[in-house]
């Protein structure tokens, strides 16, 4: 069975460094915190270890959201690792806006593997935020979409 | 400036004719005089070497191919091929031991399609006397000023000092940079929606010939990411909007902080899109975020993105004024 005028939810894209944020994932998973289910949570050696294509694609293929989140600046597990990723994702921001991309689809939030509360507070928050932003479609790519 | 087209010629003709060095990377004119392409000079050819108000072609990327191979080889930079050149040499790019600069004055250069939608047809040379250029055509000759004409990037020239050279032909002038962020910032002042536009009705015109990726010296790598089958955007036309914006985008993400601003981009896109918009804007960000920083001028120094320091801004105060 069909069912037709269905609500439309945003698709989201969290990109989780594995020390940090991945842990402070399974810490709000196992503190029984909800975070909303159009997250999906893709994990990561680092928060360096994204590369802004990653993003790119993930907008291509239909997310309408898509946040990084790391360990805190200082508290990298390979030392310096987020503050690369500091640089690197303040620049892509800036160009994607600046080629006409709504500021708030892309979001960077540090989450430390005790902060599960804050890990469910934030994807609870982005989550609204692109509901009101709407669905995604500068990035979009119609090939992908269904 | 004929004086000094004559001393290049010159030059390169001793420098091979004499031993020094085994090949001359110039520039050749091609069946018309504005048709300048770089070539490799040996002695068999020299005689075709041109050093012409067209020669816009920086030809420090050449040095990649050239510097490997066995004997010396002189290359022929204008003052912002020279940054070019210190970037390359920055990344072990290329065997500054094996190469012999020759550093030749340039007083900007002159893009033959602003000729043209000046209603001047059937060109056939062109000389220019510091102040306006006369065009010889079919038709008889026209004069035009000569500042109207300059290639985008001598508009925004960053000076006319050489970074390195191992010998000058013509004299460095103590000019100032000119202003470079006049339409970035324009850009920076349009609302989302109308930026938006902007870059949809410029990017749409890609045809994805990959030349702006081809001629960029700082663009150096064996394997590039857009020959990646596996990338699903290896050298094929755009299919979608989107594919645009992705290689666009990481084009210029990929040379964000080692992209010497020397416009070879814009200038060899066949459809006309400002790309260098799109690296200027990197470079403003930069500047702006992380301190000044010019790629290539002093190659100790870490480019922004491969350093940070723990007072960073976060991303989402990219566009805070602070």
């Amino acid at each position: 069975m069909q069912v037709e005028n269905k609500e439309w939810k945003p698709k989201i894209v969290a990109f989780c460094c594995n020390w940090c944020s991945y842990a402070g994932a399974d810490l709000a998973g196992s503190s029984r915190l909800s975070y909303p289910a159009e997250v999906k949570i893709i994990r990561i050696p680092c928060s360096c270890r994204l590369n802004p294509t990653f993003i790119l694609k993930a907008f291509q293929r239909g997310a309408d959201g898509v946040i990084l989140c790391g360990c805190h600046p200082g508290d990298c597990h390979y030392t310096s690792g987020n503050y690369f990723a500091r640089r690197r994702m303040t620049t892509l921001f800036s160009m994607l806006n600046y080629l006409g991309i709504e500021k708030g689809r892309t979001r960077v939030e540090w989450v430390s593997a005790a902060e599960g509360a804050r890990f469910s507070q934030v994807m609870n928050d982005f989550v609204k935020s692109i509901t009101e932003l709407g669905e995604n479609r500068k990035l979009e790519d119609l090939r992908c979409k269904e | 400036m004929q004086g000094i087209e004559k001393a290049a010629k010159q030059r390169a003709e001793e420098l091979l004719n004499s031993g020094e060095v085994a090949r001359v990377i110039g520039w050749k004119e091609g069946d018309f005089s504005y048709d300048v392409s770089p070539a490799t000079f040996t002695k068999e050819n020299v005689q075709d070497f041109a050093y012409t108000p067209f020669c816009g072609a920086n030809l420090s990327k050449y040095l990649i191919e050239e510097s490997k191979k066995e004997g010396k080889t002189a290359v022929f930079l204008k003052p912002c091929d020279t940054y070019s050149f210190n970037q390359l040499c920055k990344e072990h790019r290329i065997n500054r031991d094996n190469i012999y600069v020759v550093g030749i004055e340039c007083d900007g250069k002159i893009d033959v399609d602003k000729i043209r939608v000046r209603g001047v047809d059937g060109i056939l040379s062109a000389s220019d006397d510091g102040e306006n250029v006369a065009v010889n055509t079919l038709y008889g000759e026209k004069t035009l000023k000569r500042e109207d004409l300059l290639l985008e990037k001598c508009r925004a020239c960053k000076g006319k000092k050489h970074m390195v050279s191992d010998e000058l032909i013509g004299e460095e002038k103590d000019d100032a940079p000119r202003p470079r962020f006049t339409m970035v910032e324009k850009l920076e002042n349009m609302t989302e929606e109308e930026r938006f536009a902007f870059w949809k009705k410029e990017l749409s015109k890609c045809i994805r010939c990959n030349a702006c990726r081809n001629v960029c010296p700082a663009c150096s790598c064996v394997n590039c990411v857009f020959d990646n089958p596996a990338s699903n955007i290896a050298s094929k036309a755009n299919a979608d909007s989107f594919e645009e914006k992705l290689y666009h985008i990481i084009r210029a993400w990929h040379v964000a902080g080692r992209c010497t601003d020397c416009g070879e981009c814009s200038r060899v896109c066949p459809q006309g899109i400002p790309l260098h918009l799109i690296n200027r804007k990197f470079i403003k960000d930069m500047n702006g975020f992380y301190g000044e920083y010019q790629a290539g001028v002093n190659i100790e120094v870490n480019a922004p993105l491969n350093s940070y320091d723990v007072s960073d801004r976060e991303p989402k105060d990219f566009d805070s004024k602070e």
